[in-house]
Formats: C-alpha cells, structure tokens, sequence
C-alpha cells in the first residue's frame, strides 16, 4: 500500500475509550472492588539506610479490623536464584528486596511490612503499630559519592562486572562498560576545537497523576488473580510467577484503566504484596499508595553525573566524541545508564567514540524507566557541549547538527548501523520552521535548540480479531492502552481491512485472554502490536476470501479485497455483507495475529525553545515552544501530536524545577505534589508540533513509535537558550530559578 | 469503642443521597467507597492535583480537602453529573472530539473545572483558562489540548445559546 | 488518621464552647491546611469544630467609617470577587486570589492563613501592610491584636486555648493609598513563597507620608518591618529612597536556608520583591494602573 492510498491511517477518529473517560465511567485500578475486600497499607523504612534487626507485629494484629500481616518472611523460602524479568539475568533477592525489604533497608520508603483491615484507615492505623528497631547506617545519595573508595555498601554480594568479567569486587558499582568505535585519542588528536564539561542531574519522577495500585485474591483453589493499573500485564504475572514460586498459569492478571505511567508503571510493587495479604487473610485485599508512597517508593528515574568531551575540525565536523557517565541506580541494579549511552551521541556520524559507563547503587528507591530512560540525562550533556561547539566554530547551532548529523550507514558506538532514519529531516524541519526565524527581540531572552533520540523496541504482542455479523469487528489486545493506543491499533486494523476505525472494537484483556504481550513501553505499542493488529486483520481476510469463494463458487485466490470491498470477476460483496454471511459459510471468523517484530525505526526529534530569565530572581519563562519528532508515519496525528506535547512538558519540568530534594540522611523533602513542581497549566505555553514522517522500512505502514524522543532535547535546549538570554552555561538540572541566580551571579566563561 | 458514624443527607448531582460515615473520611472517599461514584479520581489526597475537583454549591473544590460530614445539605455535581440524559455536555465532546486526555485519570477534574470555568465566563481568553485550571495538573497532555478543548467548549456553548 | 468527631455549630457561643471543650479540639475553616495536617499525621485532634456555619466568621462588610470588616472563615474565592474589597483593598482581592488554585480559594480562608502560622503565608504580609487588627473571642470575652503581633514562631500564634480568631479589621484606606503584595515562586500557582514582601504606600504630592513593609517567608513569623516604611516617610517617590527602603527590608530579613531557597537567595528576594511592591503601590497610589 502507498502512504497516499491510506483510507483510515492518518485520520483523526474519537477514540474508542474516550467516552467512558469523559464521563467517569472508566474503571481505572483503585476503583476495583469485590465482596469482602481487605485494605492494605505498606509501612516503609524511615531510614535511607538501616538494618532491620527486629520487626514486631504483634500489636498490629490485634487491632479491631485487621486481617492479616506480612513481612519479607512470608515470601516462599528457599536459596537465592537469577531470574529474567526482560532485563537480563537479576538476583530473585533483589525483586523480592525491593517488594519487602529484608535485612535492611535500602532507602528511605523501601516497603518492610503490610497490613490488610477492613477499611484503609484501619490499615493505615494498624500499621503504626508495627514495631520495627533500626540500626541506622551511612547512606550515600549520588553515584560519584557512592563510588568513592570506603563508602558505605548498599548489597554485600554485589560484585562489580567489568567489561563484561566479574571482578569479584563488593562495592557499590554493579557494572562498568565501555564501548568504543575507531580511535578516541588519534581522534582528538586531530580536532581543531575540544569542549569537555561536566554535568549534573537530580533524580526526578515520572510524576503520573494515578498513584501505584493493585488488589488481589488468592482464591481457593490456588489461583491469584490480580487487578491493576500497569504498562504490562505479562510483566505483572511474569513477577508475580517469580516472587511467589507459582507457573504462571495459576496467574490472572486483569490490567485496569491506567492513569499514567511513563515508563513507571512497568515495575511491580504492590501485587505480590496484595497477593501475600490476601493468602493470609483469605479475601481479596486492594492496596493504593499514597502521593507520598508513589514518590518515595515506586522508582523514579536516575540522577547522574556525566562528563562529554567533543573535539571538531575547524570545518564543522565532529571528529571525536567521549563520554563518562554515572548513573545512579537506586538500590538495586539497573541505573538505564546503558540506554542512556545509546543515545549520547546517536544523533551524530562521529568516526571516534569511547564512552565509559558505571550502573551505581544509591540509598534511593530503585529507579525505573522514564520516556526514553537515560537519554534526557545524556542529551542534556551532550547537547551543551554541541552547542558550544558550534558557537566556538561561529556556526549556527542547526546547521553544524546538520553537519555532523547521523544517517542511514551511520555505525553507532554500542555497534548497531543505522537503517533509514530520519536525523537530517527533524533539524530541517526545525530550520524551516518560522519559529527558528521569527525574531525574538527584548532583553534577557534567547533562543535554544537540541535533538535527541531514542531507539525504540520490539517485543512480542498477539492480537486477535473476530467478525461480527454486523459487519464490525471486535479487536483482542494485550497492550494496555496507556494514551490511545486502542485506537491507533485499531486504526491499523481497519486500514487493513477497509473498514472505518469506529467498526473495529478494541478490548485490553486480562492475561488469560490474549497471547503474550510485552509492556506498553519503549514506543512500542503501535508498532508492535499494531503490527499483529495488522497480521490478524490479514488472517481475517484471508479466511473472508475463502468465505466470498464459497458463495461465490469460485477459488480464494481468484477473490480480491480492497478498501472493504470483496471482488472476483463481476461479483462483488462489501465487508458488511459479507460479515452477514460467515454464520452460513462454515461459522466464525477470527483472525489472529502473534508477532515479535524486528525492523525497530529509531525516532529523531528535536525543539525550538524561547525563553525569558528574570535577571533579578533567576526565573525562566518559556515563551515559545516547538517540537519536531519523526514518527515514521502518524497512524492518528493527533495523539502523535499529545505524545510530543506530553513530552516536551515533561522535559520543561525536568528542565526548570523537577527533582528530589533530599536530606543529608536521605529523606525525600519535597515528596508532594505541592513540592515536586511538575508544571501547571500556567508555567507552559501552548507546544507548536511539526510531525516527520520518514517512513520505518521495517513496520508495514512505516510506523517507528513516538512515545519518548521528545522528552530528550528540552533540557539542552533550554540551557542552551539560557545561554542566549543570560551568558551563562547551565550545567545541572533542574535549572530553577536560585541556581540559574548564581549561576548569574558567579558566572565566569 | 463509642465511634459512631454520621447520617448525612445531600444532594449529588441532582438527586438526593444519604449515607453513613466517619468524621475523618474525605468527601473523595464517601463519594467513591460509599456512594459507589468512582468517576472522581484520587491523586495526591493533599489539594494539588486537582483529579478528585467536584462542584459544591457552585464552587470547585478539591473533594478530598472536604469532609464528607460537612456535606449535609449541600449541592455537589460529579463528573457523572454532567451529562444530561445520556448526552454529552458540549466540554465532553470537546475534550474527546480535541484529543485532550490521554490516559484520561485527570479529565474528570478537567472537565467538572471546565464547567464551572464556562457556566461564570462564556468567553475566556488563553491566560484565564490556564489560571483556572491552574490546579487541574495534567502530565499527558502538556496542557496544549487541553486548553484548545476549553476554548472549543467555550464556542460551542455560545452557539447552543447563540 | 486517627478517629474523631465532628460538630458544625451554628453561633458563636455554640463554637466557642466546642473549641473550648478539650485541649486538642481543633478549629476547622477551609481545610486546605487542616486536613493535609492531620493526614500526615502532623496534627492531632479527637473533635473537629466546623466553623462555617457561624456567622461572625462569614461576616464580609465595608463601611467609610469603620473599615471592612472580614470574618475569619470567609473563603477566598467571596474575599476575591466582594466589590468593595476590589475597590478599596485591591491588593487584599489579589492575595485573595493568589492563595492556592481556584479549588482552594473556593475553601481557604485568611483566618484560616494566619492562624497556621505558617512564615510564608501569603496573605498575612498584606494584612499587616494594611493595618489589619484580628478581633478573637475567648471565655473571658473578646481582645484585639494586631496581625503582626498574632504569630509567635512557625505554627504557634498568641490564641489561648479556647480562644478563636472571629474576624479581622482593616481601617479605610486613606486617601492617597496604594498597596500591593508581591511573591516570589518557582512555579507560576499551586506554590509556596520562597519570600514575598506585601506593602501599603500613603502618597502626598509626590511624596512618600506613610508606609507599611511586611515580608513572607524569611524569618519565623510573617515579617513586619517597621523601619522600612519608617524610612520612606517625608521621602520623594523616586527609585532612590525605595530602594533604600528595600535594602532595609533586606537587611530586617532573618531567613533560613532550606529546600525551598538559601538565606542569601532569599535575602536577595527581599529587596527585588519590596523594590517592586513599592514601584506596584506608588503607581497604583498615584492613579496609575499596573
């Protein structure tokens, strides 16, 4: 099919789900109920850093309403295993660690024990009445204190792998990699201008509205079935199977409505913890964190310290690059710092690369994924220093991106080459855009512009489809729907089968119902299972083929189908007429799609951002915003658009106020809503979006996902547009208005 | 122990409604658990986020800084008060027909603010629609849609009355 | 939370005998900080006295003479859009309509700011600015005390046990008067002051006769500073003496750092907010629009 044939893709239809969310008839995961259900409350450690010695629950349990308690101690027993949750091989103690702290605990928040009572405030009051005796122990809260020789140990058996060996070392680094491509020091060697800088970022939240939830019933007959809001309900039952010892057929998870995730939705916190209270208590036991548990307990994503240094001939190109980045994990393992280093320097054809990165554990909640985990980190350093670059090289900003700007043959440092991308088409896209050259007059504004990238995944999804009589069809999904990915899944459907989107009815199924279905994450969603939405529409129509040669007397292959219309010779039968006809024609039809696709497009986007710094109190107006991403191809540009728009705020927040404010010991201050800054209505302007689409040779209808590369520029580009406004190199996020002050203040170039 | 639940009799969204509760639980939490209206959203329980707005005698308010015994008597609409016999209100259309929700958890609050916004101001400009939803926090959207779908609402409205 | 009760009292001798009925019942207005209090566990209370259905503390009323008269209840959103406060206390309108978004104006109420004694209430500044006096009811009859005096240190004020802030009095505005309060946060709503400074200017012919000066969120209490608006008296209205004036106001400002600014960032803010206050009153003084 050609781009200019689509009939369905690319239109801008209501979404199926969107009138229960405008009437509140949406049932997301705290509006679950069942006879008899049990509150849980999860009592957390108050220490960053402690060992438990002594958990008494005694008078919890006898409080009016309770129903059950539990501790790490009622998790099966048995020796300690590697388990792969999609991860890679991790410890089964550390998931379990991370559920219900055992031995001590690692952050402040880390969960200890829960309680299930008949209503949320007895729970809540019983818990109170747990006693727990601390040994509190030195904490350290960012990578490079964590790294130091002698600093207090977070995990007694981790061993530092490096380069890939185990070096038998305990301390607090889980992983030094390095990856390199041609030769660093000839490369720099040969540059004519070298910026090396140093760069500073705070941990910050996805900051999702719904808190973290899940209700659970350990039937009697041994099954667990869960209920609640996740990017993956596989995931779920696949941590679940773990966690608890049971196969994972005697696990039902039902994915609710979610309210958000952003990646921080993927890891599990609260079900295994639901399921153990409700094998105890014998009811089906609902657990919702409070704002606070949801900042202090569910995993933000890293802060870090990176280092860039980029070296470039006097004619604009880039001829070395070099990176050292630190990325603080939290408290367990997996810091996202090796897609962070994906991603420093893909946007750039660079012959000389070394990039060193270290997986750090720090006394904080162990983080998760967050809109292209990593890559906002890294791009913020890397963009910085392009951009003074550029500057030293009396270039336009656009212009030596473009110089240097990856494309397809591009070989990145982790090893992969570039199919067609769409690099040079987003800064072209930029330079174009009347915004770049709209003039920006008065004092103290500047204007700024970064790119950055995120790769994108595959992973497996299943879909089936089955036709209705009347002439619909009903669309079986395992992806939760996170932002209208029901639609843009069924819109592939549709296109497929030349039916309008609204006659495809799309439903999210429990993990009983559908086949295997990776999480709603890593943009994959309208790739990866519009994809087998788009095999089971085509299953479909193979079968209604043969169903039309059997009325028609004629062979299948003699029938063609276009744009919903069946043809062989003169006959012809609309879909409609013909799904009014399956009930005679040998019954049912059900088409079903399974796939685990390769052909992943990475997706380039890039921003235009305008601000204005209050020279006397060091605040930062954005005043005008655009965003450029390449979707490949835009099934619905509208929620195309909502992703890039999403994002790009999410990256002013990053940018301007956003991150955990943390005592000496440890303890979150700022962990409200009030005190976090997520921006409001009135700290952001509207967000102009400009769509790219150079198709993903690898997706049918081109698709690459755009859910997370435009989260990755602002924060460069707005320190590069503080720049502008100011004379002054922002190095750390977030960049708030007091240290935007004394950066103004103690400025010296 | 003496605790005694309290009889409130009120009004939601229209029609007359009587329940039991405790002195401590929110009006979020009788309109939810008790009264089984789940359409309001619980998201900080602290007044900044703005998902669990309700309309109480004509005001919003953040339903969980309300004690549900200090509702006796009183007027409250709920998101799934605002449709009118089984038609959307013109701001539900806008925000579905503008593409202004996502994962849809804060558009309850959105859309209950939005009314209230609309039934005072008929024509509010850019900068009073993002003062008054100022509380409403959205992290999906990035707020663009959001605002284009209260000034869609805001037009269709003024033609319906024309 | 833990249990409590709950009464809703109709006048006020009902909710003066409620409040005095133990030592841990707890006063409730609006709620906004009340309720998030208890929730965290911050406060405590086994009887909850709603006191919005007294009348005294709804009362909202103007008159030449006296002044206006503000009950200590009063939600924002009424404080806000009342003519006659728009009119003759427009910068009281603003900080009205500056506390919270609009869900918390609809609830919150000034008595309710001031007796959470928190240092960076926004609306407390303005109040002393404007010379307000709060009248509080008690066993042994009623007393009056000025706003800056009613806070003693971060949550605590001068209330007795028993005792309840009924309402505030502002006296007219004189003629030649501007006022306004300006804060400074991160975020452009839904924030906490990292400083703020509220002043009130009485202008004649070109020149400064009075001046009142009061800060948020640089010492313990809501900050009044006497000497600043001493020094502007007799003073031409030019940028010389108010910035004098401002360096006073910084210099008064005892702040500490924390999460939410250093001291010497605050201190900064001090001058730059009082600066710009001033320049707000005088061009509002003098007829101007800002």
């Amino acid at each position: 099919m050609k781009p200019h044939e689509y009939t369905v893709v690319g239109t801008r239809p209501v979404r199926h789900d969107g009138y229960d969310k405008v009437t509140g008839r949406a049932l997301y995961g705290a509006d679950f109920q069942a006879a008899g259900m049990l509150h849980g409350f999860v009592v957390r450690s108050p220490h960053a850093h402690a060992r438990i010695r002594r958990i008494d629950t005694s008078k919890a349990e006898s409080f009016p309403g309770v129903r059950a308690v539990v501790t790490a101690a009622d998790f099966p027993q048995g020796p300690d295993r590697m388990v792969d949750l999609g991860d890679g091989p991790v410890p089964l103690s550390y998931v379990r660690g991370n559920l219900l702290a055992s031995g001590k605990a690692l952050y402040r928040g880390h969960a200890i024990a829960a309680v299930a009572a008949a209503t949320p405030h007895a729970a809540e009051e019983a818990a109170g009445l747990i006693k727990i005796d601390y040994d509190p122990l030195p904490c350290v809260l960012t990578a490079p204190e964590a790294m130091r020789e002698g600093a207090p140990v977070l995990l007694g058996d981790l061993k530092t792998k490096e380069f890939g060996e185990d070096t038998g070392k305990v301390s607090n680094v889980a992983e030094h990699f390095r990856w390199t491509l041609g030769d660093g020091e000839q490369g720099f060697a040969a540059a004519d201008v070298i910026v090396e800088r140093e760069f500073h970022t705070s941990t910050v939240h996805q900051g999702y509205i719904e808190p973290h939830n899940a209700a659970a019933l350990w039937n009697n007959d041994g099954r667990v079935s869960v209920w609640c809001s996740t990017q993956g309900a596989f995931n779920v039952r696949d941590v679940l199977s773990h966690v608890l010892d049971l196969p994972v057929s005697r696990i039902k998870v039902t994915p609710m409505e979610i309210g958000g995730g952003f990646g921080g939705k993927i890891n599990v916190y609260l079900e295994p913890v639901a399921a153990l209270l409700s094998k105890k208590a014998g009811r089906p036991v609902k657990i919702v964190m409070s704002r606070r548990d949801v900042f202090e307990g569910s995993g933000p994503t890293p802060g870090s310290y990176v280092r860039v240094k980029i070296g470039a001939q006097k004619d604009g190109r880039i001829i070395a690059a070099q990176a050292y980045m630190a990325y603080e994990a939290g408290a367990y393992p997996g810091s996202m710092v090796l897609p962070g280093a994906m991603c420093i320097f893909a946007a750039y054809d660079i012959p000389n690369v070394v990039i060193d990165g270290f997986d750090v554990v720090v006394n904080k909640p162990s983080t998760a994924a967050y809109r292209a985990p990593g890559a906002t980190n890294a791009a913020f350093a890397a963009e910085s220093v392009v951009d003074e670059l550029a500057e030293k090289l009396a270039m336009d900003p656009i212009e030596f991106r473009l110089r240097n700007a990856a494309k397809e043959g591009t070989r990145r440092a982790d090893g992969p080459k570039y199919q067609r991308i769409g690099c040079v088409e987003v800064l072209e896209a930029m330079k174009q855009h009347p915004h770049y050259s709209a003039p920006l007059e008065g004092p103290n504004r500047g204007r700024g512009v970064a790119v950055g990238f995120w790769f994108n995944v595959g992973f497996p999804s299943s879909c089936t489809i089955g036709v209705n009589a009347d002439g619909t069809v009903s669309l079986v999904e395992g992806s939760t729907d996170i932002g209208g990915t029901r639609t843009s899944v069924a819109m592939q459907a549709a296109e497929v089968l030349g039916i309008p989107a609204e006659d495809v009815l799309p439903s999210v199924v429990d993990t009983d119902s559908v086949g295997y279905t990776a999480v709603t994450g890593g943009s994959r969603t309208t790739f990866a299972t519009g994809w087998a939405a788009i095999e089971a529409a085509r299953d479909v129509l193979r079968q209604m083929k043969e169903r039309a040669a059997m009325l028609w007397e004629t062979e299948a292959v003699t029938v063609e189908a276009e744009r919903g219309v069946f043809r062989s010779g003169d006959r012809s039968m609309t879909f409609r007429e013909l799904a009014g006809r399956v009930a005679e024609t040998g019954g049912p039809v059900v088409g079903r799609g399974a796939v685990d696709p390769r052909g992943v497009g990475g997706s380039f986007a890039g921003c235009v951002a305008d601000v204005e710094v209050d020279p006397e109190t060091g605040k930062v107006t954005i005043l005008r915003f655009t965003s450029v991403q390449d979707a490949g191809k835009a099934i619905h540009p509208s929620y195309v658009e909502g992703q890039m728009q999403g994002g790009s705020v999410q990256g002013i927040g990053w940018a301007l106020n956003e991150e955990y404010r943390m005592s000496e010991g440890g303890a979150v201050l700022n962990s409200s809503f009030l005190d976090y800054r997520m921006p409001t209505s009135l700290d952001v302007p509207m967000i102009d979006t400009v769509i790219v689409e150079v198709p993903n040779p690898g997706h049918p209808f081109g698709v690459r996902g755009v859910g997370e590369a435009n989260i990755v520029p602002p924060p460069g580009a707005i320190a590069n547009a503080i720049y502008r406004a100011t004379g002054v190199r922002m190095r750390q996020l977030p960049m708030n208005p007091q240290t935007v002050m004394e950066g103004i203040w103690s400025w010296q170039p | 122990m003496t605790h005694r639940k309290v009889h409130v009799r009120t009004t939601v969204n229209g029609e007359a409604v009587e329940f039991l509760c405790e002195p401590r639980q929110s009006l979020l939490e009788c309109l939810r658990d008790i009264v089984g209206l789940t359409g309001t959203k619980e998201g900080c329980n602290d007044g900044n986020c703005g998902a669990c707005t309700v309309i109480l005698d004509g005001d919003i308010v953040n339903s969980c800084l309300v004690l549900g015994v200090e509702v006796e008597g009183r007027n409250i609409t709920t998101i799934e008060g605002i449709a009118r016999s089984g038609e959307l209100h013109p701001v539900q259309k806008a925000f579905l027909e503008s593409a202004a929700l996502q994962c849809g958890f804060c558009t309850p609050g959105l859309i209950v603010a939005t009314k209230a916004l609309l039934d005072r101001n008929p024509e509010p400009d850019e900068e009073s629609i993002r003062q008054w939803l100022a509380n409403n926090l959205c992290r999906c959207t990035g707020y663009d849609k959001v605002v284009r779908a209260v000034e869609q609402a805001a037009a269709d409205l003024r033609e319906v009355k024309g | 939370m833990k249990w409590f009760d709950y009464t809703a009292p109709v006048t006020l001798a009902e909710a003066m005998n409620a409040v005095a009925s133990g030592p841990r019942a707890k006063a409730l207005a609006g709620g906004t900080d009340l309720l998030v209090q208890m929730r965290a566990g911050r406060v405590e209370t086994d009887l909850v006295v709603d006191i919005k259905r007294v009348p005294e503390l709804n009362e909202l009323s103007y008159d030449s003479a006296r002044g206006l008269t503000l009950g200590a209840a009063a939600p924002c959103c009424r404080i806000s859009e009342n003519a006659s406060v728009r009119r003759h206390y427009p910068a009281l309108a603003e900080v009205a309509a500056l506390i919270g978004g609009v869900q918390i104006q609809s609830r919150a109420s000034l008595g309710g700011n001031l007796c959470n004694a928190a240092p960076s209430a926004d609306a407390v500044p303005m109040l002393i600015a404007y010379g307000a006096i709060c009248c509080i009811a008690g066993a042994n009859g009623t007393r009056q005390v000025r706003v800056e005096d009613f806070c003693t240190g971060p949550g605590r004020t001068v209330l007795e046990p028993g005792e309840l802030l009924v309402s505030f009095q502002l006296p007219p505005p004189p003629a030649g008067s501007g006022a306004r309060y300006l804060r400074f946060i991160p975020r452009n709503e839904m924030d906490i002051a990292v400083a703020g400074a509220g002043v009130q200017v009485v202008l004649d012919d070109g020149h400064f006769r009075t001046a009142r000066i009061a800060l948020a969120a640089v010492a313990p209490t809501p900050l009044f500073v006497p000497e600043a608006g001493e020094s502007l008296a007799g003073k031409p209205a030019v940028p010389e003496s108010i910035h004098a004036a401002a360096e006073i106001a910084r210099a008064a400002a005892q702040p500490i750092t924390d999460m939410r600014g250093t001291e010497e960032y605050r201190r900064h803010l001090c001058a730059v907010l009082t600066r710009r206050a001033l320049e707000a009153a005088v061009q509002r003084a003098t007829g101007g629009r800002i």
